[in-house]
């Protein structure tokens, strides 16, 4: 894979600000979901789809794809944006996230809206699904990638641990997983709920090979997806140190975001943020 | 009398008639199902002797997946591989899988549309000594309340072979259920099956018209024929219907026997709430309301002892469908 040169990475950072600015008006107008999540995300997601991924977003079942999995589905406002910008279905809809007869569901739906790969929401489940699709391309000998997206909070799950066992056992190779580190979760902060250190050497123990990257660094995480490539006997599991609610200041590090949508004048003030990126620029694009 | 068209077992009242656990059928299917699809892939949680996985792990060890005792990830890992093109089967005791797993196959597999079999071993309480923990009772009701899902209960092992290549050619989410303990073989292997299509197997002699239809399903069908030849000895009339597709139900069928005989009796190894007997209370609660009686368990766990016995003595027995064809037809 190549680095992203510098003229990309600044396109892709200001698409990223484009997505979180998305992601603010959809929570506002669904007047339900989850802030800090899909903002974290955001960077890791534009480089995914506008980078790393070979897709096809006209063809969004073009069998050679590579597959992302969306884990914790509930910061599905983050993949929408996404997918949206990426063309596979128009910007506008957007906005119908969570409202009555839309595909934009609360949790994604494997069904009618393009680029979903698989249904999720209940915790946990993401990482043995990838590894279903890494195996089938296995059993075709096809050279497609899957890619988890996984958060933090989650890990608390069973079913994430004897997936862990599983993708080691079988040396999948082909496998990716990402985690969101961002270190909170509904409850609270990760450690104090339910601590998961020493998650690297946890996840080496079962067979993995892990990586730290800082998950705001886009060249990181292409440096590390590369590294994950070339790693034959492995599946990797890359950890992104993150920002819960990154480009928001009042959002940022605050478990309280981690579940619920801002409210008119809270967006107003998030949009102008992100407008003016910190308030380094004064003039504001709508 | 038996219905002659259908082919059924002529040795299937005599004492010495062949028993074979249904779980065989799944074994025989499974390894058939591979040879003719390449793209059948089995998965099974640490049981594959006794869910009969092991033919097909043996014959394509490339195609099988042990994923330890992990009903969860078994059934992620299979909505993983039925949404990229595999027909992914997966088998382990049906207490843990759907029950242990209810969840996962609820999302990942039902709501995903995920092209996923789904079979589960050892239901009943004619599991025997294993005792309650390992006799599953409700995973019909679960598995027939979920949306995209078809469920399939078949009567003998030759029939559950037939059920399991049958869900090969279906595409999307199908919940096979099987038995542990041997049981009459009632079926042949001319006998027709058709998914979804309930068949007569049972009508009363010429000129003789039915007092009750009996609706059974799993190893039910054969005690219901037993207790439908001894009941004409008694001058009480039934037709038997093997009802191996719980869902879709066939409403056709069984609209017309129940309309012909005027009372229902269900037979089920199964609670009677949320199974079969349900199933078909509610199709008759709305377009046929008339009197109907349950054969199946009542509110309650199993325990250990032997299949016979523990059959007899938690109300499904030949006894105790008899009873309930003379109790429905009194409500006429």
């Amino acid at each position: 894979m190549t680095p992203i040169h510098e003229g990309k990475l600044q396109y892709l950072e200001e698409l990223a600000n484009k997505i979180r600015e998305k992601i603010i008006e959809m929570l506002l107008a669904a007047g339900s979901g989850h802030s800090a999540g899909p903002l974290g995300m955001a960077d890791i997601f534009t480089v995914m789809y506008f980078h790393i991924l070979h897709h096809k977003p006209k063809q969004p079942k073009w069998p050679d794809r590579d597959r992302l999995v969306l884990s914790n589905g509930h910061i599905c406002p983050v993949l929408y944006a996404t997918l949206a910008y990426a063309g596979y279905f128009p910007l506008e809809e957007l906005m119908t996230l969570r409202k009555l007869n839309s595909r934009l569901q609360g949790h994604p739906h494997r069904g009618t809206l393009p680029g979903i790969e698989t249904t999720s929401g209940p915790l946990g489940s993401g990482l043995s699904q990838a590894i279903g699709m890494a195996l089938a391309a296995k059993l075709d000998s096809k050279k497609y990638r899957v890619y988890c997206l996984m958060s933090d909070g989650e890990q608390d799950e069973g079913n994430v641990w004897e997936a862990a066992m599983f993708a080691g056992k079988n040396k999948l190779s082909n496998l990716t997983a990402i985690m969101d580190r961002n270190n909170i979760q509904i409850d609270g902060y990760t450690e104090n709920v339910m601590p998961l250190e020493n998650i690297k050497a946890k996840y080496e123990a079962f067979n993995w090979h892990v990586l730290e990257i800082d998950g705001h660094n886009m060249s990181e995480l292409v440096a590390a997806v590369s590294e994950a490539e070339a790693i034959y006997e492995k599946p990797t599991l890359i950890i992104a140190h993150t920002i819960p609610g990154k480009g928001v200041s009042f959002m940022e590090r605050d478990y309280l975001w981690h579940g619920k949508p801002p409210n008119k004048e809270e967006a107003a003030r998030a949009l102008k943020e992100l407008r003016t990126l910190g308030g380094r620029i004064k003039s504001e694009h709508e | 009398m038996l219905n002659p068209e259908l082919k059924l077992n002529e040795k299937l009242f005599d004492a010495d008639v062949e028993q074979k656990p249904t779980r065989d059928g799944y074994g025989t299917g499974l390894l058939q199902a591979g040879e003719e699809n390449r793209d059948v892939v089995a998965l099974c949680a640490d049981l594959t002797e006794s869910t009969r996985t092991e033919a097909f792990a043996k014959k394509f060890p490339e195609r099988y997946f042990e994923v330890g005792v992990a009903e969860q990830n078994m059934a992620t890992i299979a909505a993983g591989l039925g949404v990229s093109g595999k027909v992914p089967f997966i088998a382990s005791y049906a207490t843990f899988s759907p029950g242990r797993n209810y969840e996962q196959i609820r999302t990942t597999i039902a709501y995903n549309n995920a092209n996923v079999k789904i079979a589960g071993h050892h239901a009943g309480i004619s599991v025997g000594p294993d005792g309650a923990t390992h006799q599953a009772t409700e995973d019909i009701a679960i598995m027939r309340a979920m949306p995209n899902m078809k469920v399939f209960v078949p009567c003998d092992a030759i029939e559950a072979k037939k059920a399991t290549l049958a869900a090969t050619k279906i595409l999307g989410p199908v919940y096979l259920r099987f038995g542990r303990e041997k049981s009459p073989v009632v079926t042949t292997e001319e006998t027709p099956f058709r998914p979804g299509r309930a068949d007569v197997y049972w009508q009363p002699p010429q000129g003789k018209k039915e007092d009750v239809a009996i609706i059974a399903c799993g190893i039910m069908v054969h005690t219901a024929l037993v207790a439908a030849r001894e009941l004409e000895k008694d001058k009480l009339y039934v037709t038997v219907i093997n009802n191996h597709t719980v869902k879709p139900l066939d409403e056709e069928v069984i609209l017309k026997a129940a309309g012909r005989a005027g009372a229902v009796v269900t037979a089920e190894e199964h609670q009677i709430a949320g199974g079969l007997g349900g199933a078909v209370a509610e199709l008759l609660a709305k377009k046929m309301p008339i009197p109907m009686e349950f054969v199946g368990l009542k509110d309650a766990f199993g325990e250990s002892g032997p299949p016979a016995q523990l059959l007899e003595k938690y109300g499904m027995g030949v006894k105790d469908v008899k009873e309930a064809v003379k109790r429905a037809a009194g409500r006429k």
